[in-house]
């Protein structure tokens, strides 16, 4: 694909819950090694911003174009790495075995593997407790080590910050100036102020 | 573009299948309650109806039959309960695979886990209520074609009552008319071979009816999945 | 040339566009709905003959039939639009299909209430395994499923699309249910009891029969008309056309 159109662009996007109006409209691009943090309190509509990028949720005003074409789940999917609130791991699985099963789904990026990729999140020695036995922080860490491992062109983040302590934090800042500097592009969400150092990135204000 | 590994079609249904039944294997204990219930139940009809050997002979093919289907209804639940909990459906919807083929993949685990033991415990419930031999392959082979056709079934109206909070009796009442068909011919099956009458043609049914349901109810359960949670 | 009707179409589905054309389409469709129904029953009651087998028994079909007819008519609007609902993603196509429900479910109900009356007199009791009667059973929980379904929802454009798939789920289920029941029937001869009997039906039974066909029809239509209208007012309560409506009437 050398297209010239943005990895995903949103034209006058709008979302409506029951004709309440959840956000938007909104009009925004992102390229390829770009970031963009959406900013806003809560209730402000970043999760349900996050999940129409996904394809999970349609929005039914605007436009949403993914490489130019309107994006729909199937479109992105695999070239798209959502974490949420709630982070997709079993509980009574160790940590392992929930990566192996995203390998599984995903397949992995070249010269990476899980036991790497659990070492750079700070696990080491944790690979095959339960997840349910993990602090919320660490669980966290499991999930941001799938961004490691999944080949994902675009990182869409709810809230990563929440539950880390400060080395989290900067694990996150790092794993995102990583990706931006390979090509990557990354939507990342926070009710908080941001300190990224990789340059300045775009920034959206929701108002509820 | 990144360079990147993507998983073959077979490995990603073997991850699917795998978790799924480790999971299972872990929480062991959740796979014996259907059938610590079948094993209540059946055993309930001899004390309702009393002991005599005639009358349970007659209805004891129907009892298992319904007792399994009960049993199942109780399971079925949770199969996708927990993984929109902790939203790992979330991520298998993102997954670079077709979601009718893991949803599939995810509806057979299921069955194994829950499905399975029942029918391993069938005999002998049918044993307890004096089902002649000469039927027990009849009811085996009737169970083995019906259980994954309500598994099937029961994984579309899962999926539909994905977005809403507790749906048990829901689920029973969206079953029942889907599962009239199934139980109807499984038990003419076993009426057809208890009064010695040729029961292959009911069992044909059902195994035709499972044939259509392993292809279309996996695409019905994806398309409901997604109508269910876009929201 | 007759592009019209799709025109038409499009237009009478925008809900305010719809909201008024319901709005007078009611009355009249209920005012006929009376008249009709009474006639039909002046007709099936008073005019026509007694039965030469059952006697004035008989006479309850001119409820009962009617109402059979409209639990399956109306299943299949429900379906039609629980389609295009899913498809186009058409908000009225939704309202038809959840409103169409109840009403539906209430036309199944009467029929089965009817039919087992009439079973007493007749058969001796109220409620034998007959194919029909099964079957009908059937479409009342399909109905009943699908409403429940709408109401688990607390999103109400969610639970109509999720509540549409089910409805569809049921018109391809409803063929196979009543092929089944059939079969299960000849399987279990003993207990089958032919439901009307060879008799031709004489031409003043007809008549009122197939007006209080037209009557239940016109008195869906009049019913379906008023439950749209009030779930599109609770739909599009923020719209600015539904604001004006309620100016206009708190000035009137």
């Amino acid at each position: 694909m050398t297209s010239h159109a943005p990895l995903l662009e949103a034209r006058a996007l709008a979302f409506h819950r029951q004709e309440e109006p959840v956000f938007g409209p909104l009009d925004f691009h992102l390229d390829a090694g770009e970031l963009m943090l959406i900013e806003g309190d809560n209730g402000s509509g970043k999760t349900t911003l996050m999940r129409v990028l996904t394809g999970l949720l349609r929005a039914e005003e605007g436009e949403l174009l993914w490489r130019g074409e309107p994006l729909t789940w199937d479109r992105c999917s695999g070239e798209v790495v959502f974490l949420g609130h709630q982070l997709g791991l079993k509980a009574e699985l160790s940590a392992r075995e929930n990566l192996a099963f995203t390998i599984g789904l995903h397949g992995h990026r070249n010269q990476s593997g899980i036991d790497g990729a659990l070492t750079q999140v700070g696990l080491t020695g944790y690979e095959d407790e339960p997840v349910r036995k993990l602090s919320a922080g660490q669980k966290k860490r499991v999930a941001l080590a799938r961004l490691l491992l999944i080949p994902a062109a675009l990182w869409l983040l709810d809230e990563p910050y929440a539950n880390l302590d400060r080395a989290g934090i900067e694990l996150v800042d790092a794993l995102l100036e990583a990706h931006i500097a390979h090509g990557g592009a990354a939507l990342v969400t926070s009710h908080g102020a941001v300190q990224f150092h990789g340059g300045e990135p775009q920034r959206i204000r929701l108002h509820a | 573009m990144l360079d990147t590994q993507r998983p073959g079609l077979t490995h990603a249904c073997v991850a699917v299948l795998r978790r799924d039944l480790t999971l299972a294997w872990r929480q062991r204990g959740d796979m014996v309650l259907p059938v610590l219930y079948a094993l209540i139940v059946t055993s309930l009809f001899p004390f309702a109806l009393g002991p005599e050997s005639a009358l349970l002979k007659r209805i004891a093919g129907g009892v298992v039959l319904v007792t399994v289907l009960l049993a199942m209804l109780l399971a079925l639940d949770a199969m996708f309960r927990s993984d929109i909990e902790d939203g790992s459906l979330e991520q298998l919807m993102l997954a670079p695979q077709p979601l009718a083929l893991m949803l599939g993949m995810k509806i057979l685990a299921h069955w194994l886990a829950t499905a399975l033991p029942l029918i391993v415990v069938a005999p002998m419930l049918a044993g307890m209520l004096h089902l002649p031999a000469a039927v027990m392959p009849v009811l085996m082979a009737a169970l083995l074609l019906a259980t994954p056709l309500l598994s099937l079934l029961g994984g579309i109206l899962v999926a539909l009552t994905a977005g809403t909070r507790r749906s048990g009796m829901l689920l029973a009442l969206m079953l029942l008319p889907l599962c009239v068909p199934v139980v109807i011919f499984a038990a003419g099956a076993l009426a057809a071979a208890q009064e010695g009458l040729p029961w292959i043609a009911p069992v044909a049914w059902l195994g035709a009816a499972l044939v259509l349901a392993v292809v279309l109810a996996p695409l019905a359960c994806a398309a409901a999945l997604r109508i269910a949670l876009d929201s | 040339m007759a592009n019209w009707i799709p025109l038409w179409l499009h237009k009478l589905s925008s809900p305010p566009v719809f909201y008024r054309f319901a709005g007078t389409l009611r009355p009249w469709a209920i005012a006929l709905a009376l008249v009709l129904g009474l006639v039909a029953l002046y007709g099936g009651l008073v005019l026509a003959p007694p039965d030469y087998q059952q006697g004035d028994d008989y006479r309850i079909i001119f409820i009962h039939v009617p109402c059979a007819w409209m639990g399956l008519f109306i299943y299949g609007v429900m379906g039609v639009a629980a389609f295009i609902a899913l498809v186009w993603r058409i908000k009225l196509a939704e309202v038809v299909a959840m409103a169409s429900a109840p009403i539906g479910a209430a036309f199944t109900f009467i029929t089965l209430v009817t039919g087992s009356l009439w079973g007493i007199r007749m058969w001796g009791t109220w409620w034998t395994w007959d194919a029909r009667l099964t079957s009908e059973l059937v479409l009342l929980f399909l109905y009943l499923g699908v409403i429940a379904l709408y109401h688990s929802f607390e999103d109400r454009r969610q639970g109509a699309r999720t509540a549409a798939f089910l409805a569809l789920i049921g018109v391809v289920n409803l063929p196979i249910v009543h092929f089944s029941v059939v079969w299960w029937n000849t399987l279990h001869q003993g207990s089958t009891i032919k439901l009307l009997g060879p008799s031709t039906i004489a031409p003043s039974m007809v008549w009122p029969l197939l007006t209080m066909v037209v009557a239940t029809k016109l008195y869906y239509v009049a019913s379906l008309c008023s439950r749209v209208r009030a779930d599109l007012l609770s739909l599009e309560a923020g719209k600015d056309w539904v604001r004006q409506i309620a100016e206009n009437e708190v000035r009137g």
